[in-house]
């Protein structure tokens, strides 16, 4: 991996080797397809059975409960599309989520309001991009079919209390879904805890190989396939599983639960030092998302006068692998619509980085980024016409904040 | 309505006859550039890495003596930009550019490519430079990727900006150019420079116009002149 620091572990993660190793005979040796009648096929089904098995061991649901997809954006569609289609008979065909979910989310959403008659209200979030329960309360209406909100944020990395919106759900008879992509691997997903009734993962974030994901779909949830052929998983996605995938899946998701105690308390040790190191050596910076319900792997921090594209080109060029949401890197050149929804003027939106640790995350590679980053700040600082002070862009509370966190980091 | 219907039937026979026979081979090597369009080309990260003409402190900026200074964009866009030019009065040329920049690898690559085509050769005409279109620029960046092509226009909005201010401070307030914007949609106040500045930004069809800017919402009778505009910038900046 020469001397490339890798930061951008949202964006997706290495394969695990022991993962890797796992997955190895399931290519040329024991390649059979589950639905055959004959001992190869017997195989094949026996490994997709004990994955399923794993995964809804980890999950605290049923085997059925478990439908293993291509990606995340296909679970999230599966849940989406396939919950609103199934209620086409009844009258509920609203949909509530929030303003900072993930395009899967957002887009499918839009198609559903715009083709199939859906209605949508989009929650706004607090300063900490929170979906507060209040909020979800006075939206939720009797024709309310389901409730999607993400479990942690992919760009601020901050973490919602599903149990406590879930419960809101449940009591107005509504479905919740949630997007657990950037959770899967790192927090709790106990869907009894939760109490949830549909759930998203995917694998390219919990050091799985890409193109598998799964679907936690309740046992009682109507719900309707996208893929239609010859009802694998349940029916609800046609296709013939590919065994290989799904057994990577299984035994990465299994290993990073086991393993997530201690790594996510070295994470998060790692995110602090990142954190203040930044805010405290930088001047005109602040943190973005909640200072600690979030997960441990993110930081996101805007930089003021400069753009968050030049910032990336300047890491890149010292080998160092981040990501921004704003601006130029995605295909629309407005600001990433997570920072806007954290109710900042649009001066404050564009320079915003995101750096995601992972578990191959070492000390150095920290301090790689704390010595360079000041630098290459002040480079680009020195070329920009732009000069704001922090009090034009914030308002006051958040300046309190900073002001607090930047004194710890001194 | 019968007139629209043909100019639209017109265009759609002429993209199914144009698509296959000329583009095939472009069209492929589009798509494998724009897989890669996040690395930009050397001459970008040359200009990129190490801005020509800057200036870099403030000191500096106050210490620049200038016949003309131009600013577009502001923080709030992602984008703003101020240009500075020397004008020697004799030859009508411009002898020395600087500019500060705030925005992306692009928009930096891009200023700084066009203060040294200004500049080299002793200079360009004020009336050549007025003629600066920013495929000029791109050209000489080798490439940049479409989306970035906004980059290069504000660029050149600047440079317009510094020469207007220089005509405006010689007393040549005739050979001012002003850029007056015109109301498309009546109801919405939208003018022919926000649908440029959406097309700018990647729009192709009205939809992806409306989308940015909600013209025709209300006012229905301005699409069929909104279509034109979006061709219209669509030729200007991405040749078709």
């Amino acid at each position: 991996m020469n001397n490339e620091i890798y930061l951008d572990h949202a964006a997706t993660t290495a394969v695990d080797p022991r993962v890797k190793t796992a997955m190895d005979k399931y290519w040329t040796e024991e390649f059979g397809n589950p639905g055959s009648f004959h001992t190869a096929g017997l195989r094949a089904l026996r490994a997709l059975n004990n994955a399923r098995s794993a995964v809804a061991k980890i999950l605290n649901c049923a085997p059925e409960e478990v439908i293993f997809t291509g990606s995340g954006t296909e679970s999230t569609n599966t849940a989406i599309k396939g919950v609103f289609r199934a209620a086409k008979a009844t009258k509920k065909n609203h949909i509530i989520t929030s303003t900072v979910e993930h395009p899967a989310v957002l887009e499918t959403l839009e198609y559903l309001e715009k083709y199939e008659g859906a209605e949508v209200t989009r929650l706004a979030v607090n300063k900490h991009g929170q979906i507060e329960p209040a909020e979800l309360e006075k939206a939720i209406r009797p024709e309310t079919l389901l409730v999607s909100v993400m479990y942690a944020n992919n760009e601020i990395g901050t973490i919602n209390r599903i149990a406590e919106l879930s419960a809101i759900a449940k009591k107005n008879r509504a479905l919740f879904h949630t997007d657990a992509c950037q959770a899967g691997g790192v927090l709790d997903i106990d869907v009894k805890k939760l109490g949830i009734d549909l759930m998203t993962i995917n694998g390219s974030k919990l050091y799985a190989p890409k193109g598998v994901g799964a679907l936690y779909v309740r046992r009682g949830v109507q719900i309707h396939p996208l893929i239609h052929g010859g009802g694998q998983e349940n029916r609800l996605r046609s296709g013939t599983e590919n065994i290989p995938l799904i057994v990577g899946f299984a035994t990465a998701l299994e290993f990073a639960q086991q393993e997530r105690g201690p790594e996510n308390a070295r994470q998060t040790v790692l995110r602090e030092k990142l954190i203040k190191g930044v805010l405290g050596s930088v001047p005109k910076t602040f943190l973005n998302g909640h200072p600690t319900e979030r997960l441990p792997n993110n930081v996101n921090i805007s930089f003021l006068d400069i753009e968050g594209e030049a910032l990336l080109l300047m890491m890149n060029e010292h080998g160092i692998c981040a990501s921004t949401g704003s601006a130029c890197t995605s295909k629309s050149l407005d600001p990433s619509h997570v920072i806007l929804a954290l109710g900042l003027p649009y001066e404050a939106s564009h320079g915003s980085i995101r750096f995601t640790l992972g578990k191959y995350t070492t000390e150095q590679d920290i301090n790689k980024v704390l010595e360079v980053l000041p630098g290459i700040v002040k480079g680009l600082r020195s070329i920009s016409p732009v000069n704001l002070r922090m009090e034009d862009v914030l308002p006051q509370e958040r300046l309190e904040e900073l002001k607090a966190l930047q004194e710890i980091a001194k | 309505m019968i007139e629209l219907k043909t100019e639209q039937a017109d265009a759609s026979t002429e993209q199914l006859t144009r698509k296959p026979t000329v583009h095939a081979d472009v069209q492929a090597k589009q798509t494998a550039k724009e897989m890669e369009e996040w690395f930009y080309t050397d001459v970008v990260k040359d200009h990129f890495f190490s801005p020509r003409n800057i200036l870099r402190t403030t000191q500096e900026v106050e210490n620049y003596k200038h016949d003309g200074m131009g600013m577009v964009g502001s923080p709030a866009c992602g984008d703003m930009m101020k240009m500075w030019i020397k004008i020697d009065q004799a030859s009508d040329k411009i002898i020395d550019c600087k500019w500060q920049t705030f925005g992306c690898g692009s928009a930096i690559a891009s200023t700084s490519m066009l203060s040294v085509m200004l500049t080299e050769n002793g200079g360009m005409k004020l009336d050549q430079a007025l003629h600066l279109k920013p495929q000029d620029i791109v050209k000489r960046l080798i490439d940049l990727p479409q989306r970035k092509f906004h980059c290069s226009v504000l660029g050149d909005k600047a440079l317009r900006a510094a020469i207007n201010d220089h005509f405006s401070k010689s007393g040549q307030h005739s050979r001012m150019v002003i850029e007056g914007a015109k109301v498309i949609d009546k109801i919405l106040k939208i003018t022919d420079k926000d649908i440029e500045e959406a097309v700018l930004e990647g729009a192709v069809t009205l939809e992806d116009v409306q989308k940015k800017t909600k013209v025709g919402a209300q006012d229905k009778s301005c699409i069929p002149e909104v279509e034109q505009l979006i061709r219209f910038y669509r030729e200007k900046f991405f040749g078709g």
